[in-house]
């Protein structure tokens, strides 16, 4: 082995790395293309719509109920250390519109909804459905792949406002029942601390992410390779890319919305 | 008619296609046959367009296959995939319907039911079968959807891809007399592709052998078992010594 050898494999997966990136930058790219091109598949639209959004409320309610209350309780013995217990329900409900409602919401719906997709289309992909819809004259990325990434564009908000509400009332249950707070003042804290772009900014962050998540398990359905092997590399790899693109677009927006 | 001139595809290093020249003429049926791996499936999708080639000219009727309307191009042609290839997620009637729910072809819901009913029929299907799902048929009433499904929308071309694969002696006897039936009634060109020698003389108006990239013989059914070709006789008499190697 040469000394130039761990170089030239370094060099190697940044190249593969940043192929894929162009990959799947070009197929978002074709995707959102087929937004503005007929025709469009309103029942196809309204199934991922029910299946994305709907269906993973539960899920997302759970988490952030939890959440939520845990997050009063560290609050409440991290603010202790200084007097200053009284931050409980501002620091939940900010800490919970602005950040955990859409990360969570946005990682819950990746685990339940991007393993879902990539296995659905790759499945389809290896069993030859996705070429017998070429020959019945219907493209692939306008029935499958473009009513996916839209309903979960517009689903993870909804699910993420409903969430930050959940988590709040977490908090707020765990303030009144653990910590000795006053329901009244608990509320009125909480209400008079959030901004309604706290708010808005949580919801274009669900929109991000709902994006993103549909986006990556169409794109590894759409590349899977063959078997039952090919089809749970897909999924598992649609999972992980989606959770770590959920953080780093996390970051970039916090960026963008509250640096100084 | 359909002609492949020169037709060469490579996956990587492994070379699938080199150099492939076929005609195949209007309302005839073309069967290719050949063993695994010899492309025959990727030279009907190249057809198709699922899989471009790297060169070489495909017409239709004189026409390049990759110029024009594609969607007008594919309401031509009607496809038996290999597995069937039924979406999961739709009842059989829709299944057969779909091109006709959608599309250039969109006709009325309820009639486009009634079409489908009457395919599921003329593939020996009974029209309860057409609200089940595709799970809840057996091996040969799938391929008999799939079936239904390639001729729902009255297509000039049909494909059929390995369209016995799977079955017992007996359905895969129905389905070759099935395809037969349907291609001469409806006067369509048809192109096959298989390894199973019944469906062959079943089906084939012509015969072509594909092996190494390359079609090794081409002629009408009728002279296949006197064609004096080596790789044909090897292959349909099912010989292990001849000019194609058998790994074992």
């Amino acid at each position: 082995m040469t000394l130039t050898a761990p170089l030239a494999a370094l060099g190697a997966n940044v190249l593969a790395a940043l192929a894929m990136v162009g990959r799947i930058a070009l197929f978002a790219g074709d995707t959102v293309s087929h937004l503005f091109r007929p025709p469009f598949y309103g029942r196809e639209f309204l199934q991922a719509l029910l299946h994305i959004g709907w269906l993973s409320l539960p899920v997302v309610g759970m988490t952030t109920l939890f959440t939520g209350g845990a997050l009063a309780l560290q609050i409440y013995a991290g603010g202790a250390r200084f007097s200053a217990e009284a931050v409980v329900p501002s620091i939940v409900a900010i800490g919970m519109v602005r950040e955990l409602g859409p990360v969570l919401g946005g990682l819950m719906v990746a685990a339940r909804v991007a393993s879902s997709i990539a296995a659905e289309i790759g499945t389809m992909k290896v069993t030859e459905q996705i070429d017998a819809l070429v020959t019945l004259s219907t493209n692939p990325m306008k029935y499958l792949t473009l009513p996916r990434v839209l309903a979960a564009t517009l689903a993870v908000p909804v699910l993420v406002g409903v969430g930050d509400v959940i988590g709040i009332m977490g908090g707020y249950m765990v303030g009144i029942s653990r910590l000795d707070f006053n329901s009244a003042a608990y509320l009125k804290n909480t209400m008079d601390f959030l901004e309604v772009f706290d708010v808005v900014s949580g919801l274009i962050k669900g929109a991000a992410f709902g994006f993103i998540v549909a986006l990556i398990g169409c794109y590894y359905g759409m590349n899977s390779g063959r078997g039952a092997q090919g089809v749970g590399r897909a999924t598992k790899s649609a999972v992980v890319a989606a959770s770590v693109l959920i953080f780093a677009a996390n970051y970039i927006l916090t960026e963008l919305f509250f640096s100084a | 008619m359909i002609e492949l001139t020169d037709v060469h595809k490579s996956f990587g290093p492994k070379k699938v296609l080199q150099g492939v020249t076929l005609s195949i003429p209007t309302a005839t049926s073309m069967v290719i046959i050949g063993g695994s791996g010899t492309g025959k499936s990727v030279a009907l999708k190249c057809v198709l367009g699922l899989i471009t080639p790297d060169s070489g000219a495909i017409t239709l009727d004189g026409k390049d296959t990759r110029k024009g309307d594609r969607d007008a191009f594919l309401a031509r042609f009607g496809m038996l995939f290999q597995g069937g290839a039924l979406f999961d997620s739709l009842p059989v009637w829709q299944n057969v319907a779909f091109r006709l729910l959608r599309g250039s072809l969109k006709r009325p819901k309820a009639e486009a039911r009634e079409i489908a009913i009457e395919k599921l029929r003329r593939v020996g299907l009974k029209p309860d079968v057409a609200d089940l799902y595709p799970s809840e048929l057996s091996g040969g009433m799938q391929k008999r959807v799939g079936l239904a499904r390639a001729i729902a929308a009255a297509p000039e071309i049909i494909f059929f891809d390995e369209p016995t694969t799977g079955l017992d002696p007996i359905m895969a006897g129905v389905i070759n007399d099935l395809i037969r039936e349907i291609v001469v009634e409806m006067g369509a060109t048809a192109m096959t592709i298989t390894h199973d020698m019944s469906s062959v003389r079943a089906i084939a108006d012509n015969v072509a052998m594909l092996h190494d990239g390359v079609i090794k013989w081409t002629g009408p059914v009728s002279e296949m078992d006197n064609s004096g070709d080596p790789y044909l006789d090897q292959f349909i008499h099912g010989r292990a010594e001849g000019p194609i190697e058998a790994v074992r």
